[in-house]
């Protein structure tokens, strides 16, 4: 029997303060779909980089193919049959799919371009994945879905043996998925081996041969094709089942915090939005990259206003035009980039936990209370188990959970009205993720409103009250907690509802 | 305050090296000017940093200097303005020109470097039109007026005397300080300096603050032209203020500020710009004979000071 495609074992990898990856195994059979799950934090990114030659494992050994190998680089990696497929796509959008396909390995002659040569081989290429799509074609304006298939097109032209796809489906709707599984099925059957990372449990059930489970950087467990089931999944990846992980507590629902009417933002100024969010509960908004959920959460914290709407903050007129109105009013939010967003990296956690705070504590709104400052800056390490040597350690030094408490700090020493989250535990361990949870329940049991946008649907079954889902720039529908499931989401998420309204009404 | 202390150790070692090849370098006479050009330069290194702190640049400062010099001779003698009404004006023109390059780089987004190159160009050519490209002088009048650079403070029991200029630059550099390190402000700059987006995110008005840094920078570049030109009483659009930009971006640099932002203090700029100065006088004293390659050296010393600086950061990383 041919040994497998790649086998890793014991691989450790460790970064300033965290332990990212210790003793972890893998092996991929050729020709087959092996999905790597695991929590955000989990360590799945870093093992893949691993893999693909991006970093290099402190620990542990590769075998490819029955040799054992050592990838410097990505372009190791690749030349020996590796490719990595990241979530954000690097296509260069001016040039043709063909040009990307074969992108610093154009067939030349003379230093020129054969550039018929070139969308000839493209061509063959991408009908072989079965997308008809002219090699000629540009990019730019191609949905992400085909994005994705001349990424892959580009993998294969450097005759890849193993795909890897990190998160592919992310922003891709139901029928671009689709598309994507077929294309997984004929690598398959061409004896491509893929290994699929995603959270959507239910694509795993579809195309996945073989499971394995990571959890706190360490295997979890491992299942076979017959075992693969929700259920099973779940359970290797919180290491407990989801009801101790996520601890709802209904709160009794207040009266109205924010109501919001025919609210267009600058994305999608064709939708209107109308909802609105009571104290005592934690509504959720779930959606497709790209459906608008970010630029709502930004329209009502002012980081980008909305172009015309009314919102309504406890019963009176709110209309911010910057953030420091929004701020001032007591709307806040948790931006989805915290390191670009959220945080002042080169400052120390103090100086980021008293930045919005600065002003209100100053003498005069001018000189600045030192003292003040850092009692603030400890009450908040203390109140959020910031784990930091101390209050002067940089807040880039910090790992991510560490540096979303930071976030969330900064505003609740502000008093927040209502709090804005914006994936609030992407890449964040385990731990940190429960303790954030546990903030939100906190912070609407003491009647401040919040409201989060997640792309992990288990993260809303688990926390929500009520969900909003948008579709394309405006509400497909809304969901309360005795409603909701995946199945329901990922329904009006992916427009089917109103797709079949329309068809039955033609 | 690391980086501050090793720029320091780097100018106290340059001073005791010229102190021991020229016994001119302490004299009264040689310690004076010396004071008196840190000054000047010193004033418009402070206000350069401010836009340095916002993580821009401003390359018109020779020609704000050449603007203000220039402009205040013509207006008193060519025009016959009243000082009270021609020291206004300019100052009022500079932070008029400073709004102007904060503006452009705020609400346009247009590249601090582009804004500021072309400005260069502008007030420069601006003055050496209205001037006829003539010289510009005060002659013997003005005297009370040009106090303020001439002027000379004697420190009780000192052989030495404090000139104006540099009296001006310690009030300057205390409000700067008190500025940067005891108010809001200052920390909200610091901040917008590293990142703008995380700032504005925390409710800070950030244009605010860098308009406010491009009008505090060019208002003192054109308080310092004013002085030069009152100093040397002689000035010639056509260079008046040539690359004086450069060393005053270079103080900042030499003194902690980092052009990507975010970083920069008061003393620092300070003890850059008397290392810039003592290097220029060391060239003049110690080898008068290769004064043509004053640029030269400069710029070698200033490398070198950057390289360093990596160099010591990478160490102290790992």
């Amino acid at each position: 029997m041919k040994p497998p495609l790649l086998v890793a074992t014991g691989i450790g990898k460790r970064f300033p303060g965290v332990k990212a990856l210790q003793g972890v195994n893998l092996h991929v059979q050729h020709g087959e779909v092996l999905a790597v799950l695991g929590e955000n934090g989990a360590g799945k990114s870093t093992l893949m980089k691993i893999l693909a030659g991006l970093q290099q494992a402190d620990e542990g050994s590769l075998e490819w193919q029955g040799r054992e190998v050592c990838f410097s680089s990505a372009v190791a990696a690749m030349q020996a049959g590796i490719v990595l497929i990241h979530q954000e796509l690097n296509l260069s959008e001016n040039l043709s799919a063909a040009a990307n396909v074969f992108l610093g390995r154009e067939p030349q002659r003379w230093g020129f371009v054969r550039k018929k040569s070139m969308e000839q081989q493209a061509q063959v290429l991408l009908d072989r994945l079965g997308f008809g799509l002219p090699a000629h074609s540009p990019v730019a304006g191609l949905s992400p879905g085909k994005k994705q298939i001349i990424e892959i097109a580009k993998a294969l032209a450097t005759d890849a043996r193993l795909l890897i796809m990190d998160e592919p489906t992310a922003s891709l709707s139901q029928a671009e998925a689709d598309l994507l599984f077929g294309v997984i099925h004929r690598l398959k059957s061409e004896g491509v081996s893929v290994i699929y990372i995603s959270h959507r449990l239910q694509e795993i059930e579809r195309v996945a041969d073989r499971v394995t489970v990571l959890r706190d950087g360490e295997n979890a467990g491992e299942l076979a094709r017959e075992e693969i089931q929700h259920d099973a999944m779940v359970r290797l990846m919180v290491g407990r089942a989801m009801s101790d992980f996520y601890q709802h507590q209904s709160h009794p629902r207040g009266g109205e915090l924010l109501r919001v009417q025919s609210l267009r933002t600058r994305v999608h100024p064709r939708h209107s939005l109308d909802f609105c969010l009571h104290t005592g509960e934690i509504v959720g908004v779930a959606g497709l990259v790209g459906a608008g959920r970010t630029e709502m959460l930004e329209a009502l914290a002012a980081i980008v206003p909305a172009v015309s709407g009314q919102m309504w903050l406890d019963q009176s007129a709110y209309q911010p035009k910057n953030p420091r109105e929004a701020i001032a009013q007591g709307v806040m939010l948790v931006p989805e980039d915290r390191k670009q967003h959220g945080l002042v990296l080169e400052f120390s956690v103090q100086d980021n936990l008293t930045l919005p705070s600065l002003e209100s504590q100053a003498r005069g709104a001018v000189f600045r209370d030192f003292r003040a400052e850092r009692s603030l800056a400890e009450s908040q390490r203390e109140n959020l188990q910031i784990k930091a040597s101390h209050s002067g350690q940089v807040a880039r030094l910090l790992s991510g959970g560490n540096q979303q408490k930071i976030v969330i700090g900064k505003w609740l020493a502000r008093q927040p009205k209502l709090l804005l989250l914006d994936e609030p535990t992407r890449g964040i361990d385990v731990g940190a993720k429960r303790e954030i949870y546990q903030w939100m329940e906190k912070l609407v049991s003491e009647g401040i409103g919040v409201l989060f946008v997640s792309s992990d649907l288990e993260e809303i079954l688990g926390v929500a009250d009520r969900v909003l889902v948008m579709h394309e720039g405006r509400l497909a529908g809304e969901l309360t907690r005795d409603a909701m499931s995946e199945e329901a989401i990922m329904h009006l998420a992916t427009g089917a509802v109103t797709e079949d309204l329309i068809s039955r009404s033609s | 305050m690391k980086k501050t202390l090793g720029i320091f150790v780097v100018f106290l070692l340059i001073c005791v090296l010229t102190a021991s090849l020229s016994d001119v370098f302490l004299r009264p006479q040689n310690v004076e000017n010396l004071i008196m050009r840190i000054g000047l330069y010193g004033i418009m290194a402070i206000g350069v940093s401010f836009v340095i702190i916002t993580g821009g640049i401003d390359l018109s400062l020779g020609s704000m200097v050449c603007l203000t010099g220039c402009g205040l001779p013509w207006l008193l003698v060519k025009c016959g303005w009243s000082p009270p009404m021609a020291l206004m004006a300019l100052l009022v023109l500079t932070l008029l020109i400073g709004l102007t390059h904060g503006l452009m780089v705020t609400k346009w987004r247009l590249q601090p470097f582009i804004v500021t190159l072309c400005g260069l160009l502008i007030y420069r050519g601006v003055m050496r039109g209205l001037a006829s490209d003539q010289s510009l002088g005060f002659g013997s009048a003005y005297d009370s007026l040009r106090w303020l650079a001439t002027g000379k403070i004697p420190l009780p029991g000192a052989t030495i005397s404090l000139p104006m200029p540099f009296v001006l630059l310690m009030l300057i550099a205390g409000a700067a300080a008190v500025f940067l390190r005891y108010t809001v402000w200052g920390q909200h700059l610091l901040a917008l300096g590293h990142n703008e987006e995380a700032a504005r995110h925390s409710g800070i008005r950030t244009h605010r603050l860098i308009l406010a840094s491009y009008m505090i920078c060019s208002l003192l570049a054109g308080l310092a032209g004013i002085l030069f030109s009152m100093d040397v009483n002689s000035s010639q659009p056509s260079d008046f203020g040539n690359f004086y930009e450069l060393y005053a971006i270079a103080a900042a640099v030499l003194g902690g500020c980092s052009l990507r932002g975010g970083q920069g203090a008061v003393l620092g700029v300070l003890i850059g710009t008397a290392l810039m100065q003592v290097l220029r006088n060391m060239i003049v004293l110690v080898f008068p004979a290769h004064q043509n390659m004053e640029f030269a050296i400069i710029g070698v010393v200033i490398l070198l000071g950057v390289v360093g600086d990596e160099i010591f950061k990478r160490a102290f990383a790992k």
